[in-house]
C-alpha cells in the first residue's frame, strides 16, 4: 500500500544487478497458513526482479513512471542544453520545486480521500498577500504575520471541507468556488497598487533565494544526507529486529542495506551537487522536513490510517467508527494550511505579493505533481514523497523550458500534456490493477 | 457435541418494533446460548434483517426486554451493542479494498505503542487469530481487493473478533460463496460455537441451517412461528413454518413427489 514507492525504487536499483547471486539470510519467516497459490517471492535479488515485474504487469506501478520519466525529461533538456545538469541548474530546480511542492504536499492528503482541492493556488496567492498586507500595510511583526496567515489558511481549508462535508456540496464545486472567490478576495486586497513588496526579513528571508542551510557550510548538505540515511538504518534495524521476535515476516539484512544504500547514493550524490554550487536553500529543508513528518503522520498514526480508510470505502470507515465528516474537513484544513505554506514560500522566492501570485498554472502544476508522483486520483492509493517526485519532474521541465527561452504558451501546452499524461497512467493503471484482481 | 449454557448469553423477550404504520415485529422471543448456533430464518420481508438490526442497536426496540447474561439491558445504539460484545457482520461487508488485511481486521481500533500504531503486534495478533481460526489467507499484508469473496467473508468475520465479542452476527454469510468458500465458512462457524461463541446465523440456505446450526428460530411475518432442534427436526417441517401454510406451492410438491414415490 503506502510502500509501493519505495519497493518499486528499491527494484529499480536492483535492476541492474539481476546476475549478482541471491543475497545473503535466507531465513524465511515461521509461516503457519500459506495458500499453495500464493506467489511467494523467491529469495535474493532475483526474488525482487520478478516479483517487479509481476507487479507492473499487474500495474502495481509505484514510481516507475516517475523515475524513467525523469530520466528522459534530463537527457532531452541535457542535450538541448549542456547548462541544464550543471551544478547551478540542479540547485535551482531544488529550490523553486519547494513552493508548489507544499502545495502538492496538501493534495495529496485531498487525493486520498478520491476528492480534489481546486483551490489551493488562489489559497496560495491570498496567502502571500495578506502576509504582505499585515506586515507591510500594518506593520505586524512577521512572526506574528505568518502564524496568521497559516491559520487563515487552514480556516479557508475548514470551510471547504464544512460545505463538502455537512452539506453534501461535491469537494469539485466548492473548491472551484473557492479558486475564483479567493483570487477576487486578493485582488480586492491588493487593489489599486496591485503589488506589494515584502522586505527582505523573518520568513521571507529564510524562505527566499539566499538563505541556505547552517550558512552554506559544507559539511551542512552532508550532515542532512547522513541524519536521513542514517534515520532510515536504525529504523529498519529495530523494525526487523521486533518484527523477529514477534515471529513475523521481516525484511531480510540484503533487503535493507539495499534500500539505504539506494538512499544513500541519492542523498549524498544530491548534497555533493548542491554543495557545489550553493548549498542547500532553507526552503528545500523544509519541504523535506514536512514530507518527513507528513510521511509519518499517514503511515504511523491513527489519523492517517482513517484517511487511508475513508479514501477506500466509506461505509466500511463509517461502521469502524471513523467519523467521517470530521476526518473530510480535517483533510481540506490541511490542504488550506499547506496551501497558505506555499503562499509563503512563494512571497519568499519574488518578495513580494502580486496580483498574479498563484496563479497561472500554480494549480495545475501542484495536481500534475501528486499525480506523477504516484498517488491516485481515484483516493486511497498513495504516498506524501509523490509530492517530492511528481515536483522534480515538474520543476525540471519548467526549468528547461525556461533555459531555452520557450514561451509561455508552449509551456502551458507541455505541462497540460504531462498533467494527461499522469492520470493516464494511473488511469491505465487502475485498470490492469483491477484485472490483476488487485483493486 | 453441543454444551448449551443455562442461562442464554442473550435472550430476547416479546420484542416489538414499529416502523410507522408496519409492524415488523410481534413479541419476538429468541434465545442464544453460548457454544450455540441458531440458524434465523424466514421469508423475504419475515423480519429477519430488523431483529438482528434491534440486536445490533441500529433500530432500538419499541417493547420487550432484551437480556444479556440474565440481566435485562438497554441497546440504544450500535455503540451499546458492541460494548456488551455483541459483533456483527453485514451482508455487505464494508472492508476498505486499499488497506490490507491486517489494517482491515483493526480498523477504528489500533493498536497503539507510544502513540504509534503498533504494525507488528497488530500483524502477530492477527496471523495468530487467522490461524487458529485455520483461514487460509495468502498474507495478512496484501490488499482486501486481492482476495476472493470468500476469503473476504472469513476476514470479515475475523474481524468480528477483534474485539473479544460473546454473540457473532452473521447475516447471509454464504449468499455469494462458491462451494468450497461457503464450506470454509461453515467450518468457522463451528470453530466460533467451539470457541464457545453465541453465534446467531441469518440463512435462506436450509443446507446451510441444517449443517452448522443447532436451533432453527423461524420468523413470519413478524412473529415468532417456531424453534426446533435441528437434529429431530426435518427439511420440510422447517419450511413449512417458514411459509406458514400447509397448503402452498411447497407442501403441494412436497405431497405430490411422496405419492410418486409410494407408487
Amino acid at each position: 500500500m503506502s510502500d509501493t514507492s519505495k519497493v518499486s525504487k528499491t527494484d529499480t536499483a536492483a535492476e541492474g544487478q539481476t546476475t549478482v547471486a541471491p543475497a545473503d539470510d535466507p531465513t524465511a519467516a515461521p509461516v503457519t497458513v500459506v495458500d499453495p497459490r500464493l506467489l511467494v517471492r523467491e529469495e535474493g535479488l532475483k526474488g525482487y526482479w520478478t516479483e517487479f515485474k509481476r507487479k507492473v504487469k499487474g500495474g502495481e506501478i509505484g514510481s516507475l513512471p516517475v523515475v524513467l520519466g525523469l530520466i528522459i525529461i534530463w537527457t532531452i533538456f541535457q542535450v538541448k542544453n549542456d547548462r541544464f545538469l550543471s551544478a547551478e541548474n540542479l540547485s535551482n530546480i531544488s529550490f523553486y520545486l519547494a513552493a508548489t511542492g507544499m502545495l502538492a504536499i496538501g493534495l495529496v492528503f485531498v487525493l486520498l480521500l478520491g476528492e480534489i482541492d481546486l483551490s489551493v493556488g488562489s489559497v496560495s496567492g491570498l496567502a502571500s498577500t495578506l502576509f504582505a498586507v499585515f506586515v507591510v500595510n500594518h506593520s505586524v511583526n512577521p512572526w506574528l504575520g505568518l502564524i496568521l496567515t497559516l491559520l487563515i489558511g487552514v480556516g479557508i481549508g475548514m470551510l471547504h471541507g464544512w460545505f463538502f462535508a455537512k452539506l453534501g456540496v461535491p469537494a469539485f464545486v466548492v473548491t472551484l468556488a473557492g479558486f475564483l472567490g479567493w483570487n477576487g478576495l486578493m485582488l480586492w486586497l491588493l487593489g489599486s497598487t496591485g503589488t506589494i513588496n515584502i522586505p527582505d526579513t523573518g520568513p521571507v528571508h529564510l524562505l527566499g533565494q539566499r538563505s541556505f542551510f547552517m550558512d552554506q557550510a559544507i559539511i551542512g548538505a552532508y550532515l542532512l544526507a547522513g541524519l536521513g540515511v542514517a534515520s532510515l538504518l536504525i529504523g529498519s534495524v529495530i523494525e526487523q529486529r521486533r518484527r523477529k521476535a514477534a515471529g513475523v515476516p521481516f525484511r531480510t539484512n540484503g533487503e535493507i542495506a539495499l534500500r539505504v544504500g539506494a538512499l544513500a547514493v541519492a542523498a549524498f550524490v544530491a548534497a555533493y551537487v548542491l554543495n557545489s554550487s550553493a548549498g542547500v536553500s532553507n526552503a528545500l529543508v523544509i519541504f523535506l522536513a514536512c514530507l518527513v513528518i507528513v510521511d509519518f503522520v499517514l503511515r504511523r498514526t491513527t489519523f492517517g490510517r482513517k484517511v487511508f480508510a475513508v479514501g477506500g470505502g466509506i461505509e466500511a470507515a463509517r461502521r469502524a467508527g471513523i467519523n467521517v465528516p470530521m476526518i473530510r474537513i480535517t483533510v481540506f484544513a490541511i490542504a488550506g494550511g499547506f496551501a497558505a505554506i506555499g503562499g509563503m514560500f512563494f512571497a519568499g522566492q519574488t518578495q513580494s505579493a502580486s496580483l498574479t501570485s498563484g496563479g497561472g498554472n500554480t494549480l495545475m502544476l501542484a495536481i500534475a505533481a501528486a499525480v506523477i508522483g504516484g498517488t491516485s486520483l481515484f483516493g486511497g492509493r498513495g504516498t506524501v514523497w509523490s509530492a517530492l517526485l511528481g515536483m522534480l519532474v515538474i520543476q525540471s521541465i519548467q526549468t528547461g523550458l525556461d533555459l531555452l527561452n520557450m514561451n509561455t504558451s508552449i509551456q502551458y501546452m507541455i505541462t497540460g500534456a504531462v498533467l494527461l499524461g499522469a492520470v493516464v497512467i494511473d488511469s491505465v493503471s487502475r485498470k490492469s490493477q483491477k484485472a490483476a484482481g488487485r483493486a | 457435541m453441543v454444551h448449551v449454557s443455562a442461562t442464554p448469553v442473550l435472550a430476547l423477550r416479546g420484542v416489538s418494533k414499529r416502523f410507522g404504520a408496519v409492524q415488523a415485529l410481534t413479541d419476538v422471543e429468541l434465545e442464544v446460548h453460548a457454544g450455540e448456533v441458531v440458524a434465523l430464518v424466514g421469508d423475504n420481508g419475515a423480519g429477519k434483517s430488523t431483529l438482528v438490526k434491534t440486536i445490533a442497536g441500529v433500530h432500538p426496540i419499541d417493547e420487550g426486554v432484551i437480556e444479556w447474561e440474565g440481566n435485562p439491558v438497554s441497546i440504544n445504539k450500535p455503540h451499546d451493542a458492541q460494548g456488551l460484545g455483541v459483533a456483527t457482520v453485514y451482508q455487505d461487508l464494508a472492508l476498505c479494498d486499499n488497506l490490507d488485511v491486517v489494517g482491515n481486521l483493526y480498523l477504528g481500533r489500533e493498536l497503539l505503542r507510544r502513540g504509534v500504531i503498533d504494525e507488528v503486534t497488530m500483524e502477530k495478533n492477527s496471523r495468530e487469530l487467522l490461524s487458529t481460526l485455520s483461514i487460509r489467507i495468502p498474507s495478512v499484508r496484501i490488499p482486501i481487493a486481492s482476495l476472493s469473496g470468500g476469503q473476504r467473508q472469513v476476514v470479515a468475520i475475523a474481524r468480528a473478533l477483534i474485539g473479544d465479542p460473546k454473540v457473532v452476527i452473521l447475516d447471509e454469510p454464504t449468499a455469494a460463496l462458491g462451494v468450497e468458500q461457503t464450506a470454509q465458512v461453515l467450518d468457522l462457524v463451528e470453530r466460533l460455537r467451539e470457541r464457545n461463541l453465541g453465534v446467531i446465523l441469518i440463512s435462506h440456505n436450509m443446507a446451510d441451517v441444517k449443517a452448522v446450526a443447532d436451533t432453527v428460530a423461524v420468523l413470519r411475518l413478524g412473529k415468532n412461528n417456531g424453534s426446533f432442534s435441528v437434529k429431530d427436526t426435518s427439511h420440510e417441517e422447517i419450511i413449512a413454518a417458514i411459509t406458514g401454510a400447509t397448503e402452498n406451492a411447497v407442501t403441494r410438491r412436497a405431497g405430490r413427489r411422496s405419492t410418486e414415490a409410494a407408487k
